[in-house]
Order: structure tokens, then C-alpha cells, then sequence
């Protein structure tokens, strides 16, 4: 079955790199669309909050960025498994490509937590499942980063960091069910599949739309660093030099 | 509508600081992933030139 989809085709940076390049705009175009959109709903439609006030609208952003936080680190340990598993250059060069991204919007979600936490609960920080959790996410990121920065050879760099990937990645379930295993300060899922939302529908618009705007932000990031990477790695090879003669 | 006034929205039921410091500081993050993913994309063109003017150039394109 494998056999029959060309993976070298989609693989090969040369191919990724022209492929990427033309979808990058359109990515960042969206993005905005959807943060303008979302904004104008979160801030300007979404009522206030009958317990929460305006404290609430931080919301907007700290949701997404959690859903992001947790779920860009799962697509980076798909690609390093898939990297491990099939050596291939792009996936460990995916990998690394989110990593960044997905360690600034940890630091959203904690830094958000922290602005929201202290009027609501009177603390900047508890040491409870969910924030330890999501700390312990984000220091994975930063040692995923800086493991790969200390090796000088690319490819035992990104053997290194796909086993940190790999391994941090049990820490995710850990996280999104940690307001279920233990009885902490934070409250539960905002958003789940079995019941019916408890937060008013335009509360929910506003963040699946600003959750979009996250999305569309880091495959435009993600797909431009890649990019970046491509072009520092790969720069002694034949294609490299054909398409930066042909562009010139 | 929620807001009478600019000076109400800007001032969040009192929240302004926490509200606006979460916003604030996300768009400020935001804005310098892209600063610094614009200049790491420069540096890298910039050398990848310089390497296909003066460096070597070798053939081995096909491992994947």
C-alpha cells in the first residue's frame, strides 16, 4: 500500500520548500482574517460575564493557546516518530520547525493563566496538576531546543530531540486530563465532545475563531521556519543552487 | 455592543490590566516570531548565496 504514494516526492525539501513557499501567504492571510474576526466577536459582541466581569474576554487567547501548546507538541512527536522511523530529512526538519512556535504559545497560555488566575483566585500561581503540567510542556519545548542547538551534527541533533519529543509526549494526555484526575484550582474542559457547552454560544464563537486564527498562525510560522531550515541545511546540494541560479 | 464609550472598553470593568496584559504581550510575541523568523530567513538566502558562489556544490541531492 505504502508503496504505491510516492513518499519520496512529498518528502524531498526540494519539493516541500517550492510547495511551502506558495502556501505561506495564504496561511498568514488567514490567520489575520480570523484573529480580526475573532477579536471583533471576543471583544465587542461576546456580553460580559455575570460572574467574571470583563476578566473573562482573556479567554480569547489563553484557550487557543493552550489547545495549541499541547496540540503542536503531539504533531512534533508524529514527526519525529516518523523521522525515527523512516529517516527522512523533512520530518525531523518538521519537527524542529514547530518547536519554537509551540514553546511561544505555551508561554501565552501560562503567562495568560497568570493574568487571569490572580484577579479570580487572588494568585499569579498554584502549584496545582494543570499549570505544573503545562510548566513541565513548557520547559519540553526549551530542552527539546536547546538539546538540538548543543549538537553540532544535524543528524544526531535530530535523533536527540525526537527522543525528547517522544518521550515528552506521554506529558499531554497528563495535562488535558489533569482538571479530571485531580482535584484542582483550575476549572474543567471549556469545550467538550459529550456535553453541551456551558458558556454562552457567542462566548464559543469567539474562541473556535480565534483557535482557527492560532491554527492558520503556527502552519505559517511552522512552514517558514521550515523553510529557513531547508535553506541552512540543504545549501550545499545541487537543487539549492538551481533555484537560487534560476531565481536570480 | 457591549461598551457606552471607548474609555469603558479600554478600562474592562477594572480588568484592563490583566485583560489588556494578556492581549498585549501575545501580539508582542507574535509579532517577534515573525521578526526574527523574517531575519533568520534573510541570513539563511544570504549564506546559501554566498555558498553557491564561493562554496562547493556537491551532487549527493538523493538520500532522503
Amino acid at each position: 500500500m505504502i508503496n504505491r504514494f510516492n513518499k519520496y516526492k512529498y518528502s524531498s525539501p526540494a519539493t516541500f520548500y517550492g510547495f511551502a513557499g506558495r502556501l505561506i501567504p495564504w496561511f498568514y492571510g488567514a490567520a489575520a482574517l480570523f484573529c480580526m474576526a475573532g477579536l471583533y466577536i471576543g471583544l465587542f459582541l461576546a456580553p460580559t460575564d455575570f460572574q467574571q466581569s470583563e476578566a473573562y474576554r482573556i479567554i480569547f487567547i489563553h484557550v487557543p493557546a493552550s489547545w495549541m501548546s499541547m496540540f503542536i507538541y503531539v504533531v512534533m512527536a508524529f514527526w519525529a516518530a516518523l523521522g525515527l522511523a523512516f529517516n527522512t530529512r523533512m520530518s525531523f526538519m518538521m519537527a524542529s520547525a514547530l518547536a519554537p512556535t509551540g514553546a511561544m504559545l505555551t508561554f501565552v497560555a501560562l503567562w495568560t493563566g497568570a493574568l487571569w488566575g490572580k484577579p479570580t483566585w487572588g494568585a499569579w500561581w498554584v502549584w496545582d496538576a494543570r499549570l505544573t503540567s503545562e510548566l513541565i510542556l513548557f520547559f519540553l519545548y526549551l530542552g527539546f531546543m536547546a538539546l538540538q542547538a548543543a549538537i553540532d551534527d544535524p543528524r544526531r541533533a535530530d535523533r536527540a530531540g525526537a527522543l525528547i519529543a517522544l518521550v515528552g509526549v506521554v506529558n499531554v494526555p497528563i495535562i488535558y486530563f489533569s482538571v479530571r484526575w485531580w482535584n484542582t484550582l483550575h476549572q474543567g474542559a471549556s469545550v467538550s465532545m459529550t456535553k453541551s457547552p456551558s458558556m454562552a454560544s457567542i462566548m464559543l464563537l469567539g474562541m473556535l475563531v480565534m483557535a482557527l486564527a492560532a491554527w492558520m498562525y503556527t502552519i505559517a510560522a511552522a512552514l517558514s521556519r521550515a523553510r529557513c531550515i531547508i535553506l541552512e541545511r540543504e545549501r550545499n546540494s545541487q537543487w539549492v543552487a538551481q533555484m537560487l541560479e534560476a531565481e536570480a | 455592543m457591549n461598551w457606552n464609550s471607548w474609555s469603558e472598553f479600554f478600562h474592562m470593568g477594572g480588568y484592563a490590566f490583566y485583560v489588556w496584559g494578556s492581549f498585549a504581550v501575545t501580539a508582542i510575541l507574535v509579532a517577534g516570531e515573525i521578526l526574527l523568523l523574517r531575519s533568520r530567513w534573510q541570513k539563511a538566502l544570504e549564506l546559501a548565496l554566498n555558498t553557491v558562489k564561493y562554496g562547493k556544490v556537491n551532487n549527493d541531492e538523493n538520500e532522503t
